[in-house]
């Protein structure tokens, strides 16, 4: 089974609102708010690639690409 | 492919409040429609008019943003002549109950094979917060100051009950759960539709004291539960989340299809 | 020619009309006196595979037709009355969006649900000024089954070259009386058939960027080009705009093809009229009555003549000016009010010449209705 690792967590600070729904629900703890209010990722290491910042990102900001890396 | 290739990239970032849970609609259907494999091109979107409805500019398919309320008679229009199109109508609360609820209940009763998305916010975001017929007995509105007092509809029911063939609700905090419903009623055929509890932070968050965006997820996480879970046995006030409807009737276009052979035929 | 001839109600030469034209979808809601349209259409439309649906009210049709163009279907839906009134959201609609798509109201008499079964032509401004906000708009009409076969073909024509909704006025007595139709074999009449762009997939396509002769070829949704249809005021791909310039040029566009390019052919019939001392000016069913007084005045050797409208909006102001400058008396025999009386008024040189002749009980004029207003005019002897 090739195991699911993050290559890239891109966060698209023109479309970002700042809305912080990325923030609370990632189950990891990934991101964080910045100082002008941007999301951005703090701990990468600790993503599990589960995508749900992606799909819950009311502004299509967040862009998680993935790496397949064989176990 | 990636999303910025469904999208009109030009016109983000989109219009919508920060948090508005309309825009986690958009990124959902995306995600759909990409998974689904759908050809740009043959795909239809017709909206109405609200907050909601502006989906329809976001999206590189065919788009068409009409009146309020009527995009299912527009939707019903194009999909009777070209079947072959998949045909979705993303739809506010109120344009879709209020203003279109005749539409609405005859487009279910004609399962025609169409997508409705009710995007329910249970609020008139465009118009600056009235209360809609989904807002429901004590809420606070622009135009319900002292709190509403008009029921609201069960959306789940009404379409039932007005003869869609696929029915699902989901919020916009459960996304994956959301998306696997819209996949289900964009694949089904037949008239579906899908609820899709939304958030609108500036207006029903404020006037009801429900916080910000994720305080309002985390409200629709603690109130809603799937169908049939014991948690709705403790706690009747839970709303239901899931697949209510799933059954085959003859089609609209391919019943109408049959008109035309018999009439060929001459009888 | 015996096959052709056909003895049928003004409604059914309104279908055959359409037919002819090449209508592939219509789509109603029954109602006094227009109801015989949409019965016969639900027969006929899918013999030939085209298709027909009752909606659920008439805001429902007209948007079901728009949907319906849009796919590259000829259109059409059929309203009187109340059903009109409905219709004028979605009137709207189309004309900002610039589709084609052709109104049939039979009128009855109003306001409100009014006279359904009886004869009225109280809906003229409405058809001119029925939906909100600054526009302009085609309609047109006719006093007898071969015009009304003719003139729903020239609708249908009118709506594919200026890509807009046209408006066909008949009225109950029209719609209901029964007289004779000869139809024209197939290419008697010449088609208009949709302009459709020839740009190729991939390239860049403007479905609101005007050809030099201000014709907007059009693109089938679920074709090649994705664009977008929207009510609000849009630039050239069709996106909403609040540009001035571009909300603006978009008003004067939509007036321009209309009241400047359209109305250069206005539909009429003339009895008479080069050396009329009193020239009626009529339309529809009380056009029957005008023209009996004419011929009957003329074989007493009086100069009576009539000038018959059939294109009634954009009001065809030259001809009327054109044709009533020698008259002396103008009479407008109509079964409202007065609502084109009102136009011919200003169009004409010396408006206190013009007279009104109605009747506005739900009945017929009649010659003796007619004769009676000349009585007036002309003193005692007449
Ligand atoms: C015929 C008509 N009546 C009223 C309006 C004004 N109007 C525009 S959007 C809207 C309500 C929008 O609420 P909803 O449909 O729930 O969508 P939301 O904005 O909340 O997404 C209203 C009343 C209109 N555009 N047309
Ligand atoms: S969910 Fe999107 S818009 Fe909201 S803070 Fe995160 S990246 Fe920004
Ligand atoms: S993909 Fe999942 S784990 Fe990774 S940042 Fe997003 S929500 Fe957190
Ligand atoms: S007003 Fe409400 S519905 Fe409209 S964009 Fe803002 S949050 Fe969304």
């Amino acid at each position: 089974m090739p195991k699911r690792r993050l290559k890239e967590l891109c966060i698209n600070k023109e479309w970002c609102k700042g809305c912080g729904i990325c923030i609370e629900f990632c189950p990891k703890g990934v991101l964080e708010l910045d100082t002008q209010d941007k999301a951005v990722p703090v701990r990468n290491e600790d993503c599990v690639v589960c995508r749900l910042c992606e799909m819950l990102c009311p502004d299509l900001a967040i862009d998680i690409v993935e790496e397949e890396e064989a176990e | 492919m990636p999303v910025k290739d469904y999208i009109r990239e030009r016109f983000f970032p989109h219009i919508w409040c920060s948090g508005c849970g309309h825009g986690t609609v958009l990124n959902v259907l995306i995600r759909v429609i990409e998974r689904l494999g759908l050809n740009k091109s043959d795909i239809v979107i017709v909206s109405g008019i609200g907050c909601s409805s502006r989906i329809a500019g976001y999206l590189d398919f065919h788009t068409m943003h009409t009146l309020h309320g009527r995009a299912l008679a527009f939707a019903t229009g194009i999909k009777l002549n070209r079947p072959e199109l998949n045909v979705i109508v993303p739809m506010g609360d109120g344009d879709a109950l209020a203003i279109g609820g005749n539409h609405f209940i005859h487009a279910a009763r004609r399962n025609i094979d169409i997508t409705a998305i009710v995007m329910n916010n249970r609020i008139y975001g465009m118009t600056g917060g009235q209360y809609s017929p989904l807002s429901g007995y004590g809420i606070f509105a622009s135009t319900a100051p002292y709190s509403s007092v008009d029921q609201s509809f069960d959306v789940a029911e009404l379409a039932a009950a007005a003869g869609a063939t696929f029915v699902a609700r989901s919020t916009t905090y459960h996304v994956n759960e959301a998306a696997q419903m819209i996949q289900k009623a964009i694949l089904h055929k037949g008239f579906s539709v899908v609820e899709i509890m939304s958030q609108c932070p500036t207006y029903f968050g404020r006037k009801n004291r429900q916080g910000d965006a994720v305080d309002m997820l985390k409200y629709m996480r603690d109130t809603t539960t799937p169908i049939g879970s014991g948690a709705k046995g403790q706690n009747p006030e839970l709303i239901e989340r899931g697949v209510f409807v799933n059954k085959e009737l003859p089609e609209y276009c391919s019943a109408y299809d049959e008109v035309i052979r018999h009439a060929m035929e001459g009888r | 020619m015996g096959g052709n001839l056909k003895f049928v109600q003004g409604n059914e030469a309104c279908v055959e009309g359409a037919l002819y034209a090449g209508l592939d979808f219509f789509a109603g809601y029954p109602i006094t006196p227009s109801t015989e349209i949409a019965e016969l259409l639900a027969s006929r439309l899918p013999k030939t595979g085209a298709k027909f649906i009752q909606m659920e009210d008439e805001i429902a049709s007209i948007c079901a037709l728009i949907g319906a163009s849009l796919t590259g279907c000829k259109v059409m839906t059929a309203t009187s009355g109340p059903g009109f009134s409905l219709i004028q959201e979605g009137l709207g609609y189309a004309i900002m969006a610039e589709i084609p798509c052709v109104i049939v109201n039979v009128q009855r008499g109003g306001p409100s649900t009014g006279i359904p079964t009886r004869v009225h032509q109280g809906d003229v401004n409405q058809a001119r000024w029925g939906t909100h906000g600054d526009h302009a708009i085609v309609a047109l009409t006719a006093s007898n089954h071969q015009d009304v076969f003719a003139m729903t073909v020239e609708a249908f024509n009118i709506a594919e070259t200026y890509r807009t909704p046209v408006v066909l006025l008949f009225d109950e007595v029209i719609g209901h009386m029964r007289e004779r139709l000869v139809l024209p074999e197939h290419g008697e009449i010449a088609m208009v058939e949709r302009l459709k762009t020839s740009v190729k997939e991939g390239v860049d396509y403007h479905p609101y960027l005007p050809r030099e002769d201000g014709r907007l070829p059009m693109s089938d949704f679920g074709g090649v080009h994705r664009y977008n249809v929207t009510g609000l005021y849009h630039d050239m791909w069709g996106f909403p705009s609040d540009d001035s310039d571009v909300v603006d040029g978009l008003l004067r566009h939509l007036m321009d093809k209309i009241e400047n390019q359209a109305a250069h052919f206005p539909k009429y019939r003339e009895f008479y009229t080069e050396d009329a001392d009193c020239l009626f000016i009529s339309y529809g069913s009380a056009a029957r009555s005008a023209r009996h007084v004419v011929e009957r005045r003329r074989r007493l050797g009086e100069r009576f003549g009539l000038l018959e409208l059939q294109t009634l909006w954009p009001f065809p102001h030259d001809i009327v000016k054109e044709k009533t400058a020698g008259a002396r008396y103008i009479v407008v025999v109509e079964m409202n009010t007065g609502q084109i009386c009102q136009s011919v008024r200003l169009a004409v040189s010396r408006p206190e010449r013009v007279f009104l002749a109605n009747r506005i009980d739900g009945v017929l004029i009649t010659p003796t209705d007619i004769q009676r207003v000349i009585r007036l005019i002309y003193g005692k002897g007449f």
